[in-house]
């Protein structure tokens, strides 16, 4: 074991303490293929992550990754740190409610005081309920043990991507995630489509609520083509976009408790669930040709006939395929592997965990391991998930703050194309820098990372020369690297210099 | 174009080196010519973007348009307000102790109806269009902007973003560093340990990047100290975008040729007030940091250009919340205090209801590519290779600025 820093036995004596768990793996080492494979199943290796890999081997681990429990393994304090939140018992309805009130309050407000802080208090409601969906979205991918459904939530997140400053996204998109993406995280592509189709906050971000017979609005139908499902250029017409904007009419948004008035043979055609609402006044009935197929208007149930339809189509299936293939291989990924996970997406009907392990046990994939940049989001992930293994974080705006300052804030993606999937978007040389700054923040241990909500400042520096950085890094550390560390004048300095290093962006 | 491309890089290393050599000798100071980098043109070029598609209507008030004050009761800039440019148009009051004396001095022209072809009046779609630079009709290729094609074009001309991300403007083959220099104010890494983090890197593909980032970076909070130790006491300013725009003044006049920053606010669909209000407030802040900028440039004004553009204009009419909404054509500025300034420039027309573009918005007259081609021609002195190279397809038009 080199010593690569001083006082190492005492380090390896804190760790030994800190991570009982670990007792029964005592020397147990990780090649470094599996370190590559696991950090990029995962985000990021922790103690407990290293040992469920040693406990269940790479293909075990991997069934049980795409099989996920959801929040029944949670850790039970990270389950309180959730159900905590506001955003766990608020629907959009209740938060409607609330700006309405707080909006009739400021209308009466006697004096410009009052109307100002009635002003602010609803612009905090909004800044509230989104920083709490980035605190639930990162306490599950730091903690839960599904790290790959975290992983394919953030990248259907991005997938179907909505942006948080548009009209009151703020508020719906907790429900979103909740709702429409996490549940099918995992589970057939065409779930997961509709899902999307009838989520206030997309028919919202891509102006389907506006979307009326004779009032056409594309902007959905065109983006479900080009983004979501089949991707540019790949067979479909104009006149495809045309008919699915006429078939989207009529869903939408409808923050009111009572319903719409509609004449009374409409009104058994109507659907709602909470914000969501298909108005069958604003539907256009005519039939329509979509893709070749005839689609006899019929309502609400036109929904489920496109989706089914573009779910299976081929371009569909290899466009979603390399999509997924990009963002888990970075690099051009080779056309047989995205022709394995199409194949696979046709015979098992879009099941996303049958397509995903076609990928994930390809050869291409396991020749593309460590050789992928991480980006903000894996990055950041996997520096606290190994610099704090497993001890939970009470305060994550630094987090947050780091993705913002990254370039790659959660809900945070202006345009409806998502995050970049590659590399280069990522590594400038000021986001290298800010690299190595949020490094030295999470290895010294001054991020607030501890801070309690009343203020009460939380200390302590991470170990990071503790016995999973022996087992599972030490092997593989350059020489470059490994002289830097040998330089460090300090257990913090060493920390921010493992954390920047070339080893720690690559996965 | 990879033996161009490799000459930049060739020279950048060189640059790098050098640069690496002197930030090791730390007695000398920021401000003695420590980046005074050889390089081929003395010309600088800063764009400056204005995210959110500013409202023209109220920078360049058609104050002869009986039109403009009949649609817009609350949020005209009214005649005395409006400082004169010219018989048919004024200039925002919140600009008189910033940009009007460089309007004096000719060193500031402004283009009306300017803009570009594309016609979705989406934020994020046109500023992409204008970034990319590319033809708007065809395969748009996002992994090349056009300032970055501009560097390409120029060699061994150093080149900065002054934002947290590299803009999609600056994305390509040539290495632009970006700083954000609001939040650069501490020395991130002291020398050694920066050495230590740039030694990681050595023959790593990311290591020139990481060399530049923390070269930039250390050389810009040196750059801050002087200027806290020297004004402000240690002071934290408040003056937000115009000891940016000193900033960026400093690092172009020592180090830079070719400049990229963005400034947000501009999307105004409620209360953007008139010769006060939001957005006199942005427009007097903008002001003052150009001016910063101009001054600090120092002696290097003189060949200097700054243009400012926004991805669009703004609805002529105003809306119900007392904003507007997005529209199409805008107006560019050119500053420079070489620049044949104190004209209006370009192809004009009345601003009148009937002229309106889909009875909504400024049509665009000056396209973007072809004025900023026709200025690259004169400063670079492009052939229309080079030319074709930066703004694929363009004709370039002389407006006669620079």
């Amino acid at each position: 074991m080199p010593l690569t820093r001083p006082l190492p036995l005492l380090a390896l004596t804190i760790a030994l303490i800190s991570s009982p768990a670990l007792a029964a793996d005592a020397g147990a080492t990780l090649s470094q293929p599996d370190l590559d494979w696991l950090q990029r199943v995962t985000w990021g290796v922790d103690a407990a992550t290293v040992a469920r890999f040693h406990q269940l081997g790479r293909s075990g681990f991997l069934d049980e990754q795409l099989h996920p429990q959801g929040d029944e393994r949670l850790p039970a304090a990270v389950k309180q740190q959730i159900a905590a939140l506001d955003i766990t018992r608020q629907t959009p309805l209740n938060y409607e409610a609330q700006y309405r009130a707080l909006n009739e309050q400021q209308k009466n407000a006697a004096t410009d005081e009052d109307k100002q802080a009635l002003q602010k208090a609803r612009n905090d409601l909004g800044n509230n309920t989104i920083n709490q969906a980035m605190q639930r979205h990162l306490l599950r991918a730091l903690y839960s043990p599904d790290q790959l459904q975290e992983r394919m939530t953030w990248f259907w997140l991005n997938h179907f991507s909505v942006f948080a400053g548009k009209n009151n996204l703020r508020t719906l998109i907790p429900d979103y995630e909740e709702s429409a993406i996490r549940p099918h995280a995992l589970g057939h592509f065409r779930d997961l489509l509709t899902a999307t189709m009838q989520s206030p906050a997309m028919l919202v971000y891509l102006d389907n609520a506006q979307n009326a017979a004779g009032r056409i609005n594309e902007n959905y139908a065109r983006e479900i083509m080009e983004l979501h499902t089949m991707g540019v250029g790949s067979g479909y017409s104009q006149q495809d976009v045309q008919e699915l904007a006429r078939i989207l009419t009529g869903l939408g948004v409808d923050y009111n408790t009572d319903n719409p008035r509609l004449k009374p043979e409409l009104m058994p055609l109507l659907v709602r669930d909470g914000a969501f609402e298909f108005n069958p006044q604003r539907h256009d009935f005519g039939n329509k040709t979509f893709l070749g197929q005839s689609i006899a208007g019929k309502g609400f149930a036109e929904i489920n006939q496109v989706a089914a339809i573009l779910a299976s189509q081929p371009a569909t299936a290899r466009f979603v395929s390399r999509r997924m293939a990009t963002y888990f291989m970075a690099q051009t990924p080779p056309e047989r592997v995205v022709d394995d996970m199409a194949r696979t997406w046709q015979h098992s009907d879009g099941d996303l965990s049958a397509v995903l392990k076609a990928l994930l046990t390809s050869k291409d994939f396991t020749a593309s391991l460590g050789k992928q940049f991480k980006d903000p989001m894996a990055y950041t992930l996997s520096a606290l998930r190994l610099a704090y293994d497993g001890r939970q974080i009470i305060n994550l705006r630094p987090e947050i703050n780091w993705l913002y300052g990254l370039g790659e804030p959660l809900y945070g993606r202006l345009t409806p194309d998502g995050y970049p999937l590659t590399a280069e978007a990522w590594s400038s040389s000021g986001q290298m820098v800010k690299r190595f700054e949020i490094a030295r923040a999470i290895g010294s241990g001054n991020a607030g990372l501890f801070d309690l909500p009343d203020g009460t400042k939380g200390s302590g520096f991470p170990m990071l020369t503790n016995r999973l950085y022996y087992q599972v890094f030490d092997p593989y550390v350059s020489g470059n690297t490994r002289n830097a560390l040998t330089q460090a004048n300090s257990q913090q300095e060493w920390n921010m210099l493992l954390l920047s290093s070339p080893e720690f962006m690559y996965d | 174009m990879t033996d161009r491309h490799d000459d930049v890089q060739a020279d950048r290393r060189r640059l790098l080196q050098w640069l690496g050599a002197g930030a090791a000798a730390s007695t000398l100071t920021w401000s003695g010519k420590l980046f005074a980098a050889a390089s081929n043109t003395d010309t600088r070029f800063l764009l400056v973007f204005l995210r959110g598609g500013y409202d023209a209507n109220s920078l360049l008030v058609p104050v002869n348009s009986a039109d403009y004050y009949s649609v817009r009761p609350n949020i005209a800039i009214s005649k005395t307000d409006a400082l004169a440019l010219s018989n048919d148009w004024g200039l925002h009051p919140a600009l008189k102790d910033s940009l009007y004396p460089l309007w004096q001095r000719s060193e500031i022209a402004f283009v009306p109806f300017a803009g570009t072809d594309d016609l979705t009046r989406s934020h994020f779609e046109t500023q992409d269009s204008i970034e990319l630079g590319q033809p708007t009709s065809g395969h748009r290729n996002y992994q090349s902007g056009f300032m970055n094609r501009l560097a390409q074009q120029i060699q061994g001309v150093p080149a900065i973003s002054f934002t947290g991300t590299l803009p999609v403007c600056c994305t390509g083959p040539v290495n632009i560093p970006n700083v954000a220099l609001q939040d650069a104010n501490r020395a991130p890494f002291d020398e050694r340990q920066s050495k230590l983090l740039a030694a990681m890197y050595d023959n790593h593909p990311l290591g020139a990047q990481v060399k530049e980032g923390l070269n930039l970076r250390q050389g810009v909070a040196r750059m801050l100290q002087d200027e806290m130790t020297a004004a402000n006491r240690g002071a934290v300013s408040t003056r937000g975008f115009e000891d940016q725009a000193r900033r960026m003044g400093r690092l172009m006049r020592e180090q830079y040729r070719l400049g990229f920053v963005d400034v947000g606010g501009w999307d105004t669909h409620v209360n953007q007030g008139n010769a006060n209000g939001a957005l006199a407030n942005n427009l007097n802040s903008l002001g003052k940091g150009l001016a910063a900028f101009a001054q600090e440039s120092g002696e290097a004004w003189n060949k200097t250009v700054v243009v400012v553009v926004s991805e669009f204009g703004r609805t002529f009419r105003e809306n119900g919340n007392k904003g507007t909404d997005h529209g199409h054509g805008s107006v560019y500025w050119v500053l420079g205090g070489g620049i044949h300034g104190g004209q209006i420039a370009g192809e004009q027309q009345e601003v009148s209801i009937p002229k309106l573009f889909q009875n909504r918005d400024w049509p665009v007259l000056n396209d973007y590519r072809a004025m900023l081609g026709g200025m690259f021609t004169h400063m670079y002195g492009f052939n229309s290779q080079q030319l074709e190279a930066v703004f694929p397809g363009v004709k370039p038009v002389d407006l006669k600025l620079v």
